[in-house]
């Protein structure tokens, strides 16, 4: 396949971007996306062009360091999946394909398609724990039977990968998919629910100051979400959250 | 006498880890904030370790060259963490998680750290289930198990295919409430790039600010390496992309021994390899081979047919299919360890048996298991068990269920239904038994400087059994080292902090510096790929899945060329003030250039065939075990710890002995 490519190139966070326009000839449709860039890449360091700089890691699909905003969509045009695991069948001999970073006013970019999500962590430094102490004294494993159902919820809502892909593909740049996720991972847990009313309002009163916008529910962030993270989950945490408003002690 | 003092507890093995524990120096409550330790990496050892080591009270300091902690590889490790609960009553104790680690290590590892490993074991689980880790549960909302590779129990806890991942975000929860707490000092897009030592001891890092280039300078009275396997020096692994040897080989080089670098695992269940552009291999988890059985084509000219695209595998009747694990292994069948498992893949693949283009893939086939499943279902619902239809829709859920986000990782990769084909698979490097050497307490050869977790050499011998790393990490992290060290630093309490101001430190940055400017100001002609594709290619030739004298001898010699043309020509563009990720590989590769090269000796000098070293010349000639590895215990059955001195040719051969008291040496037997 040959393809052009706009990318967007910013030297750092201070200096403005633009999109330059690169072409690349014989990508094999059953390379990744990424191994798509890596051909650029060694394409244009042989041109004495620096790279272009892009987060990646485990390249499988779970680490939730690739990003990548592909032709107008997070992740690109499949479904559940993400960037390292989009295979360029998905596109065509010809196409002229528009990479861009992630952007929110929660995500500056560092560089080029790099983006800074660090106040993803900071949410959760917030509350997204249980606290217990390591110290292996804990009682049994099966001391508290959970329900399969709860349990496979919280599974599936603690699934998220931290990618970013709700935030960036969000019109209000929200965050409420990735911090509900994680609400209710431990909201559905028996573990979860000494600290529920202090988790819920710490955590969405961190995520408030990190600029991020609110969630007017069109549902984009479940459809490009790479994990199927559902919508559910940020109703749980709502109600959670109002609950804790009105009725916590811990306030 | 060797140099090497593994300070191995006295008594007998079941109490040797509780005496130890008691008779270790201990530093107060009000004297561990006096004490800082730095640790390097955040998986499943470092994230545990820096969590419990601030919750004591110590001061952290955790680095990681990801853009979060939560990104550490242990993440994408996908089928489970044993345990030994017998929470399935089927006879599992300490010491059969014990007896099975060590056989499945081939004789190769310690007694009493595997001991030890078991005997903690199942705090890990109750552990991670108070922390919020949603484990798999029956209807009765109890925790369920599976079975993995070389044992006959299930004692494997697991969270669908993404058990790493649930146990990762566990241990991450526990970093981010002492970050809260201002307990851990979290460093992230920061690469270590030297160990400092002052009078001896490991005092501290030289960092490099990954995002604004600057080198940085951090002390600390303790320094703890959890910084991950080698497996990248194969250029394609089932690591990460930026996983590396760097802060070992770091370590290393200041002084702390690498033990048995030959010792490395190729997973059976991969996805093949697919062109020449690829960058990475895909893990299909071992527990996959619970309920998929594998096979080639019994006759050559079905494979023939197959590779040439005139045939599909399910057009290939049951009595021409070889299954050939279960054939020749009919005790373990296909649940044989991943080390006996990919030697028989390849073994069937160089006989001319292998299903893919390359004829290097073998089938893993899911078609009984979705029967099986469907026809239970059935008869639970009272439905017709002998609708085939049905049948299969109702066993696709159950497989669906139990494992469904691989079966999708894999349809998007391969573009091949497997619920429908079933899968293709090769062998892949995945992990690195050898590491750094370390002692009982996990301390290196530097004092002060611990490993842990994949990091270190210590708990697997020569071939790690499936659902044994996640044990190893979280049990080093939780559970060994917020112990062990303070027996360190007891002394350190009215030490006080550690300057950076000093010379050492000076030094060590000067070094940092230079090697940095050195590889911008090279302007060579080729990419730092360029490079590691050619090692790696090395590498699986010579140095891979089966090995012998002229190869290995060949490797060390072509290993130390393409480094020596590496240092000439190798080119790295941009500046090193500010994001580079090419100046970041550019460094990495020039340790996996070292590395590559002791890893060749190491396997040249080990004249025996043992866990996932497999040596041509040695082999069992005739009877039952005709062709299978052939230990030699008389000769070999020590930990070989090299120590740096200059060109890895010139390494220094350390021998640790391993005593076995507990378990009889044995052939390794799966018959």
């Amino acid at each position: 396949m040959n393809l052009t490519l706009k990318v967007w190139r910013q030297l750092n966070a201070k200096e403005a971007g633009k999109v330059e326009t690169y072409n690349v000839k014989d990508i094999s449709p059953d390379s990744s996306f990424l191994e798509m860039l890596d051909i650029l890449n060694e394409q244009l360091i042989n041109s004495d062009i620096e790279p272009v700089a892009f987060d990646h890691d485990c390249r499988e699909g779970i680490c939730g360091m690739c990003s990548l905003y592909i032709n107008g969509e997070a992740h690109g045009p499949d479904r559940k999946v993400t960037t390292c695991q989009l295979h360029m069948r998905m596109f065509k001999d010809g196409d002229t394909i528009t990479i861009e970073p992630f952007r929110s006013a929660g995500f500056p970019v560092v560089k080029d398609l790099v983006v800074d999500r660090s106040a993803f962590d900071r949410i959760q430094q917030a509350g997204g724990y249980v606290s217990v102490n390591t110290s292996g004294n804990t009682q049994d494993a099966n001391a508290i039977p959970i329900p399969k159902a709860d349990a496979d919820k919280a599974f599936d809502a603690a699934t998220c990968i931290g990618c970013g892909a709700c935030v960036a593909t969000c019109k209000n740049g929200s965050a409420m998919l990735f911090v509900s996720a994680k609400v209710s991972q431990f909201s559905l847990l028996p573990q979860g629910q000494v600290e529920k009313d202090r988790r819920v309002l710490n955590m969405v009163d961190q995520m408030d100051s990190e600029g991020f916008g609110n969630c007017t529910n069109t549902g984009a962030c479940e459809v490009e979400c790479p994990k199927g993270i559902s919508l559910d989950n940020i109703a749980r945490m709502n109600r959670d959250f109002l609950s804790a408003s009105i009725l916590s002690k811990d306030k | 006498m060797s140099v090497l003092n593994s300070n191995i507890p006295e008594g007998p093995i079941k109490d040797k880890w509780t005496n130890h524990k008691n008779n270790i120096n201990v530093v107060n409550p009000a004297n561990k904030r006096l004490i800082d330790v730095i640790v390097v990496g955040t998986g499943l050892a470092g994230g545990s370790a820096a969590a419990s080591l601030a919750e004591m009270g110590y001061n952290v300091k955790a680095f990681c060259y990801q853009d979060s902690p939560r990104r550490a590889h242990s993440i994408a490790a996908q089928g489970g963490i044993n345990a030994a609960k017998n929470y399935q009553n089927d006879g599992d104790s300490v010491y059969r998680l014990f007896y099975d680690t060590v056989k499945g290590g081939d004789y190769r590892a310690r007694e009493a750290n595997v001991y030890r490993l078991a005997e903690v074991s199942a705090n890990i689980i109750d552990q991670c289930v108070a922390q919020g880790v949603p484990f798999a549960r029956d209807y009765g909302g109890l925790l369920d198990n599976r079975s993995f590779g070389g044992v006959l129990v299930s004692r494997t806890f697991y969270a669908k295919g993404q058990t790493g991942q649930q146990l990762l975000l566990g241990a991450y929860s526990a970093m981010n409430r002492q970050i809260n707490k201002g307990k851990i000092k979290m460093y992230n897009r920061h690469e270590m790039m030297d160990l400092v030592k002052v009078n001896g001891e490991a005092r501290g890092i030289i960092a490099r600010n990954l995002v604004t280039g600057e080198i940085e300078r951090h002390s600390a009275h303790a320094v703890v390496l959890c910084t991950g396997g080698y497996g990248n020096v194969f250029f394609l692994s089932t690591n990460a992309m930026g996983s590396n040897v760097s802060a070992a080989w770091k370590a290393h080089k200041r002084g702390a021994f690498f033990a048995n670098p030959c010792y490395t695992q190729i997973h059976p269940t991969c996805i093949p390899r697919s062109g020449e552009d690829q960058a990475k291999l895909t893990l299909m988890s071992e527990s996959l081979r619970n309920d998929g059985r594998i096979w080639v084509p019994g006759k050559l000219e079905d494979a023939q047919a197959i590779r040439e695209g005139k045939l599909k595998p399910t057009q290939i009747k049951e009595e021409d299919r070889d299954y050939y694990l279960e054939r020749r292994y009919p005790a373990f069948g296909n649940l044989v360890p991943r080390d006996v498992a990919s030697r028989a893949a390849k073994e069937r693949c160089d006989a001319g048996f292998g299903v893919n283009q390359t004829g290097e893939a073998v089938y893993l086939d899911f078609a009984s298991a979705i029967e099986r499943y469907g026809k239970t279902e059935a008869n639970i619902k009272g439905l017709d068990a002998n609708d085939s239809k049905l049948v299969n829709e109702l066993g696709t859920k159950v497989v669906e269920a139990k494992y469904g986000n691989l079966f999708q990782m894999y349809e998007k990769i391969a573009d091949e239904n497997p619920y429908k084909t079933p899968m293709k698979i090769y062998p892949a490097v995945h992990y690195t038994m050898g590491g750094i050497w370390v002692d009982y307490n996990l301390m290196t050869t530097v004092p002060g400087c611990y490993a842990a977790g994949e990091a270190n050499f210590s708990e697997h011998g020569a071939n790690r059994l499936g659902a044994s790393a996640l044990m190893q990490g979280l049990a080093d992290g939780y559970f060994v080292l917020p112990y062990t060290i303070g027996n360190f630093l007891a002394k350190d309490i009215r030490t006080g902090e550690i300057p950076t101001d000093t010379e050492e430190f000076d030094q060590a940055e000067k070094e940092v510096k230079e090697r940095l400017d050195f590889f911008i100001n090279n302007k060579g002609s080729k990419s730092v790929d360029h490079f590691h594709k050619r090692l790696g290619k090395v590498m699986w030739n010579k140095v891979g899945m089966s090995r012998n004298e002229q190869g290995l001898k060949e490797a060390v010699d072509e290993i130390k060329q393409i480094r020596e043309e590496f240092w000439k020509d190798v080119k790295v563009p941009g500046v090193s003030h500010g994001l580079n990720p090419e100046l970041e590989k550019a460094g990495r590769v020039a340790d996996f250039l070292e590395l590559g090269e002791l890893f060749a000796k190491d396997a040249l000098h080990r004249n025996e065939s043992c866990g996932g070293h497999f040596r041509e010349e040695s082999v069992e000639v005739g009877g039952e075990q005709d062709g299978e590895a052939l230990r030699d215990d008389v000769n070999f059955r020590y930990v070989a710890a090299w120590e740096y001195k200059g060109e890895p040719s010139d390494a220094v051969l350390h021998k640790e002995q391993l005593e076995f008291n507990d378990i009889e040496l044995k052939q390794r037997s799966y018959k």
